[in-house]
């Protein structure tokens, strides 16, 4: 069937639904997930580096998701957990805060418990070494 | 178009009347905010749960690349 003859109200709803599946399967799939834009090795947006920075400083194994690759995820992840900005990180399958509250949890240490409690192994050294450089 | 340090701060306020609200103009260019809300109406709530309610009083202006606000810092917290 021609791409112009599906009602476009209905295409949107399995769009959605699949979205939602896609973002369900891979934080399901992974202990640490971000969505950013770019990628770790090369973000694209100073907020995703931001994130993207302290993960990979502190040694975390993260499995990244790049919105800008994927439109369907970009407007999707938005609607999954209810918060407007890119990134958006996942521990454990539970959203867990965009750049201003993984900065926050960052320099106050939350985010090291967080990791302690979900078995996610960092490097503690890395952590101590951002707050004290932010300190 | 840019939004004003005042339109930010009204448009919270009617969310939180007693919250003490701190914007800041980062960069001096409209475009680029922090703003920092105290309001007792967060105890108990957790920081995700505090940013989606600011976010809400923000009325879709955070709403990505169709927003007039483009980037926002938040900080939120309950009253010490």
């Amino acid at each position: 069937m021609p791409r112009g003859t599906t009602a476009p109200t209905t295409r949107k709803k399995i769009d959605m639904s699949d979205a939602n599946a896609r973002i369900s399967e891979t934080i399901q799939a992974n202990n640490v997930v971000l969505f950013m834009k770019g990628t770790k090795s090369m973000p694209q947006c100073g907020f995703s580096s931001r994130v993207a920075g302290v993960l990979n400083y502190m040694g975390v194994d993260f499995a990244d998701v790049n919105v800008l690759a994927d439109e369907e995820i970009r407007h999707g992840i938005k609607d999954f957990s209810d918060w407007p900005t890119i990134p958006q990180l996942y521990v454990k399958g539970e959203f867990v805060g965009g750049c201003d509250i993984i900065t926050e949890m960052t320099l106050s240490g939350e985010l090291d418990t967080l990791f302690d409690e979900n078995d996610v192994t960092y490097d503690k050294d890395a952590a101590d070494k951002i707050r004290e450089a932010n300190g | 178009m840019p939004m004003q340090a005042q339109e930010i701060e009204d448009l919270i306020r009617e969310s939180f009347p007693d919250a003490k609200i701190t914007i800041t103009d980062l960069a001096g260019d409209g475009n680029h905010y922090s703003a920092e809300v105290v309001d007792a109406s967060f105890a108990g709530m957790n920081r995700v749960q505090q940013h989606r309610a600011v976010t809400k009083a923000l009325k879709g202006k955070m709403d990505g690349s169709h927003g007039e606000l483009h980037a926002l810092a938040l900080t939120t917290k309950a009253p010490a």
